[in-house]
């Protein structure tokens, strides 16, 4: 799609957004503050599956399992091995074990497409669900791993103890992955993504080999729902099997097509509201699938195409 | 020199024998066209020769190397340039995102995670040059899908021809072409350079007899005639295919 993207409009827009999320802190109370926290981490997560499902045609109902591992990681070094946090080491080994399960379930699923490839990522997170379950003297089974310390940043002064301080170190994530991964769907690799998901033969009758790109775009995303992973670790200051569940992946899932399939900014704005509306439903109500479910629906019927690209037509008019 | 060499294909689809051990050749720089009533196996023995799908049995050689295994990308990197008898674009990307990811194929681009696609200016106005030799490039910026069929069969050949591969399989290029463009269209293949081997499939037998030096007529999975359009033309057994008479 040849967007008008490096336009003015767009450039403001992005400027307010971004603005507006740094001075948040200023007119919140600090419980929503937290809650953003949180919002921005599952943004990283929905824009990281729409590099899958909007951009190269990829469904995935197993995107938990990237999140999950690297949460994993995150949560055993820092309980079991550190007895406390250890920054540096535990970023790049949740990187790399989100990296390395994406390199390894890549080979397995992308020979399968549609519906299959969604049933089979379904179970592979499911998998690895049952091993954080099971696997009781290693992972804490259902307890989890409790006790997870934050990075210590006091040498720049920051605290992340302090809800706005831990607001900010997200914020920092955020906006650099939302950065890098806007630059790899508007790169020529991007176009080729797009490329696969309208029609894959056509592609390899050009003389792509879909399998490699396709291969590559899997690790990548997988990589960028590593570090929600992480953040999530951090933020929870403890890791459950819930983490790796299908409940997981599936509102990412919803983020993406509530927001827009194949925005990027679309995705960020159904993080958004799934969290928000998913905080007060559970105030009342645990039922909170049914309400998750009725979102899904509504959306499917009425904003298939999501939200931003209504909002977006909305300005335009 | 032979540009494409077919050995005993065959391909079964579930107990229908689409292709019925096949064999022939194409000399390099040679225009063959490919004819026969519908279900006659033409578009298959293009997909098996593009190696969509794999055949059931026999062997494909592009300029004496054993193709049959490859995959269908690697075909393309040895020359095989393919248009699509069902128009097989991307429907949701612009015309010249379209044109811009057939000069990419092959281009060092494609793995530049980061570098917008925009930026690489040589092959930006090779797209745009392309597209102006078309009379698409006011297009440019349009979905694809908002394409009007004729304006999508152009775009099909266009992608397919500006890659410059030397065995070009033609799958009905000019349905859905006016008769003007039809005509443009079977002139700028004519003035072809020989350096391009053309296998062309076509239910205008007007456009086949003008750019076929060699036509091969396929009936139910199996090659009934062969050689020069006047000999097939006048061969009895396609006369009585092409105008239904009894035996």
């Amino acid at each position: 799609m040849r967007e008008p993207k490096y336009n003015l409009k767009f450039i403001i827009g992005i400027a307010i957004l971004l603005s507006l999320l740094v001075l948040l802190p200023l007119f919140l109370p600090s419980y929503y503050i937290g809650l953003f926290s949180l919002m921005l981490i599952f943004a990283i997560f929905s824009m990281s599956l729409d590099i899958l499902q909007g951009y190269t045609g990829l469904p995935s109902l197993g995107h938990a399992a990237f999140l999950g591992i690297a949460a994993y990681i995150v949560g055993l070094l820092n309980v079991k091995v550190f007895k406390g946090c250890n920054f540096g080491i535990e970023l790049v080994a949740g990187i790399l074990s989100a990296a390395i399960v994406a390199c390894i379930l890549g080979l397995i699923v992308l020979r399968s497409k549609d519906v299959y490839l969604l049933m089979i990522l379904l179970a592979s997170s499911m998998m690895l669900w049952g091993i954080a379950f099971k696997w009781r003297s290693l992972t804490g089974g259902d307890d989890g791993l409790p006790g997870i310390a934050r990075p210590d940043l006091s040498f720049i002064h920051w605290n992340l103890g302090n809800t706005i301080h831990f607001y900010y170190f997200v914020l920092l994530f955020f906006i650099v992955s939302g950065i890098l991964m806007y630059l790899i769907v508007n790169s020529s690799f991007g176009h080729i993504l797009m490329g696969i998901r309208e029609s894959e033969i056509r592609m390899q009758s050009l003389g792509y080999n879909t399998w490699l790109q396709k291969y590559i775009a899997f690790i990548i995303s997988g990589i960028f729902a590593g570090i929600s992973g992480i953040l999530l670790a951090y933020y929870n200051g403890f890791v459950s099997p819930s983490e790796f569940h299908l409940v997981t992946s599936a509102e990412g899932l919803i983020m993406v097509i509530l927001g827009g399939v194949g925005t990027l900014i679309g995705p960020a704005i159904g993080a958004v509201i799934i969290i928000l509306i998913k905080n007060f439903i559970s105030a009342y109500t645990e039922h909170w699938m049914i309400i998750l479910g009725l979102i899904y629906i509504f959306t499917v019927i009425f904003a298939p195409e999501g939200i931003y690209r209504i909002f977006k037509k909305l300005l335009e008019r | 020199m032979k540009a494409l060499v077919v050995e005993n294909l065959s391909k079964n689809f579930d107990g229908l024998q689409a292709l019925d051990n096949i064999s022939f050749s194409v000399e390099k720089g040679e225009r063959l066209a490919i004819i026969g009533p519908n279900g006659a196996g033409k578009t298959t023995l293009f997909q098996l020769i593009n190696g969509i799908i794999p055949p059931s049995s026999g062997k494909i050689f592009l300029f004496g190397k054993d193709i049959t295994k490859l995959s269908t990308y690697q075909r393309a990197s040895l020359g095989i340039g393919r248009t699509f008898q069902i128009t097989n674009l991307f429907s949701n990307l612009t015309v010249f995102d379209n044109v811009l990811l057939a000069l990419e194929a092959f281009n060092f681009t494609r793995f530049n995670i980061f570098y917008p696609a925009y930026s690489y200016k040589k092959l930006v106005s090779k797209a745009e040059e392309i597209l102006n030799e078309w009379n698409l490039l006011e297009k440019k910026d349009d979905l694809v899908k908002n394409l009007s069929y004729g304006e999508q069969r152009k775009l099909e050949i266009i992608l397919t021809l500006s890659q410059n591969r030397s065995l070009l399989l033609l799958d009905e290029p000019t349905c859905g072409l006016s008769f003007d463009e039809s005509k443009n269209f079977v002139s700028m293949i004519r003035s072809f350079s020989r350096e391009y081997t053309i296998l062309l499939i076509d239910h205008d037998l007007d456009v086949t007899f003008e750019i076929a030096e060699k036509v091969m007529v396929l009936h139910f999975g199996r090659i009934i005639a062969y050689g020069n359009p006047e000999e097939v033309r006048n061969n009895p057994k396609v006369q009585q295919i092409y105008t239904g008479e009894e035996r």
